[in-house]
């Protein structure tokens, strides 16, 4: 679970708290991009360092090494699968050469860019600000209020969900014991009310707000609008500018694999 | 026998609930904990079937230490209703609800079948034997947890708010089931804010405030002590505001009783 601790959002104030998150935005997807674009592992490990003074500025360091903690375990199973199947199916598939290992390194690396990237975007991003920016991106109002809802009632379902855990350790059930499959069958009887009482909850909460006249005007007004200042300009600009660049290595500069660069020092 | 010893518990979000609890359940006993909202009641009686463990001090549940077992094993001894239903029914039947705790403890199949018949007869469900439980109402949903707790018999029973969402007739059944379960020597832990409930059933009373034991004592004794009660943000039952009130006619005023109440009442029309 400690992965989603590294998503969830507190309200502090710091130069990257304060950017516009149609920015932020724009920045994560390209890295997001950049990342898929790349191979090898040199470009990658600059990615991977690209988002950690953002980190340190929005000092949100704990919850971010959290966050990564979390996707370990994920991490060393993409490394191990792409090890394995790579030396299986290369066409010489006697010796795992450095090259191997140093292409399995890249796309676990890949894998952690985009958790890191995502990570920082939702500490630093209240969920209201997003929801405000997709609604300003002419998003229809329906569709932001329904996601800043579902991100709003995820601490909420997290308490709900300790508690029939609680109840149901009560009843003598032990989530711990048994094989693998029957320790995914030892959920059931979490999931089950936990979904059921979800589905309660949301046609509670359906009523109440007709009940306050949800819709009733086709175009809703806002009383804080966001506006881009300088530095997100800034960041946009430098984000197109990363991209740009990165287009034109992909494209012309053939990229020399780690090995070799570090032979020659 | 639960015996606590200066417990502290914090949450990990750095709340402190909890903070020096002294308190010793006897075999037997009927004691109802109240307070206001986060004075620390549900945390307390989370620590009695070890689903919270102390930050400090221990607790032992008949000398077993909470901290040295599983909550499974405690379960056996300690049965846990909580306070919504809604929370643990997860089964297609009512029957196969109840035998849900019995399978865990690994019962024989005869065995849970004589015991759900049992718990079912009990609460007075056995026509829903083979109805979903969340086709039922609130008051049946709360009845089919109880009785999938109390069919494993356990020797100690809590019941997390009882009486909430409840309409007065079932109350009364309640309070009655009560009864019988106390004559079955059964000891009994409820943690609500009911006081005209309580005042009716007239346990032994453990009053706490922001984490800690405030009074604990008779029934009688703590709901008609005005400062005490209000201190917890309760008010003393209906009958003993109106014997308080009246207190210059020479009425006493730890009154909690209706029947208590209409004697005095009687005895003092007889003489005037």
């Amino acid at each position: 679970m400690s992965v989603f601790d590294g998503l969830k959002f507190r309200k502090v104030s710091s130069p990257v708290h304060n950017l516009d998150p149609r920015a932020k935005f724009f920045f994560v997807c390209v890295l997001f991009v950049v990342a898929v674009m790349f191979i090898q592992l040199l470009p990658l490990l600059i990615l991977f360092f690209l988002p950690i003074p953002f980190v340190l500025v929005a000092g949100v360091k704990r919850e971010w090494i959290r966050s990564l903690k979390g996707a370990s375990m994920l991490a060393f199973i993409i490394f191990f699968f792409n090890f394995i199947f790579n030396y299986i199916y290369s066409e010489y598939p006697n010796i795992p050469s450095a090259s191997l290992i140093e292409y399995s390194l890249a796309m676990t690396l890949r894998f952690v860019v985009l958790v890191e990237t995502f990570s920082v975007f939702f500490l630093t991003t209240s969920p209201d600000l997003l929801g405000l920016a997709l609604e300003q991106s002419h998003v229809p109002y329906e569709f932001c209020f329904a996601f800043t809802t579902a991100v709003r009632f995820v601490p909420v379902l997290a308490d709900e969900a300790q508690t029939i855990m609680d109840a149901q350790k009560s009843r003598g059930l032990e989530l711990e014991r048994g094989n693998f499959l029957k320790r995914i069958k030892n959920y059931i009887p979490i999931l089950i009310p936990l979904i059921v009482s979800a589905i309660r909850r949301s046609l509670e909460l359906a009523e109440a707000m007709e009940s306050r006249a949800w819709g009733a005007t086709e175009k809703r007004t806002n009383l804080y609008m966001l506006k881009l200042r300088k530095t997100d300009y800034a960041l946009a600009f430098t984000s197109v500018f990363m991209l740009i660049v990165a287009i034109l290595i992909w494209r012309f500069i053939p990229i020399p694999p780690l090995n070799t660069l570090l032979s020659f020092s | 026998m639960i015996e606590v010893k200066d417990v502290h518990f914090t949450y990990p979000n750095g709340v402190e609930a909890l903070k020096g609890v002294f308190i010793t359940i006897r075999n037997g006993d009927f004691v109802a904990i109240m307070g206001q909202n986060g004075a620390g009641k549900t945390t307390l009686v989370k620590h009695f079937n070890g689903l919270l463990k102390s930050t400090r001090g221990e607790i032992l549940v008949d000398g077993v230490n909470t901290r040295d077992v599983s909550v499974a094993h405690l379960a056996r001894k300690v049965g846990f209703v909580f306070q919504n239903p809604d929370h643990q029914l997860f089964c297609e039947t009512v029957e196969d609800e109840i035998a849900f705790a019995l399978k865990n403890f690994g019962y024989k199949k005869n065995i849970i079948n004589r015991r759900v018949s049992w718990a079912l007869n009990l609460l007075g469900l056995t026509q829903y034997r083979k109805t979903s439980p969340f086709m039922l109402s609130g008051g049946e949903r709360k009845r089919v947890a109880l009785a999938s707790v109390l069919a494993w018999n356990p020797k100690i029973v809590i019941l997390d708010e009882p009486t909430i969402g409840q309409d007065y007739q079932q109350k009364e059944k309640l309070r009655q089931f009560i009864t019988q379960l106390r004559a079955q020597k059964k000891t009994m832990v409820i943690v609500t804010h009911d006081v005209e409930f309580v005042a009716e059933c007239n346990p032994r009373v453990v009053l706490m405030t922001e984490g800690k034991i405030v009074a604990d004592g008779r029934a009688d004794n703590i709901l008609t002590n005005y400062d005490l009660v209000t201190k917890a943000s309760l008010v003393p039952p209906q009958v003993t505001q109106i014997f308080m009130k009246l207190s210059d006619l020479g009425l006493p005023s730890n009154v909690i009783d209706v029947h208590e109440a209409r004697k005095i009442l009687l005895n003092l029309s007889g003489v005037s």
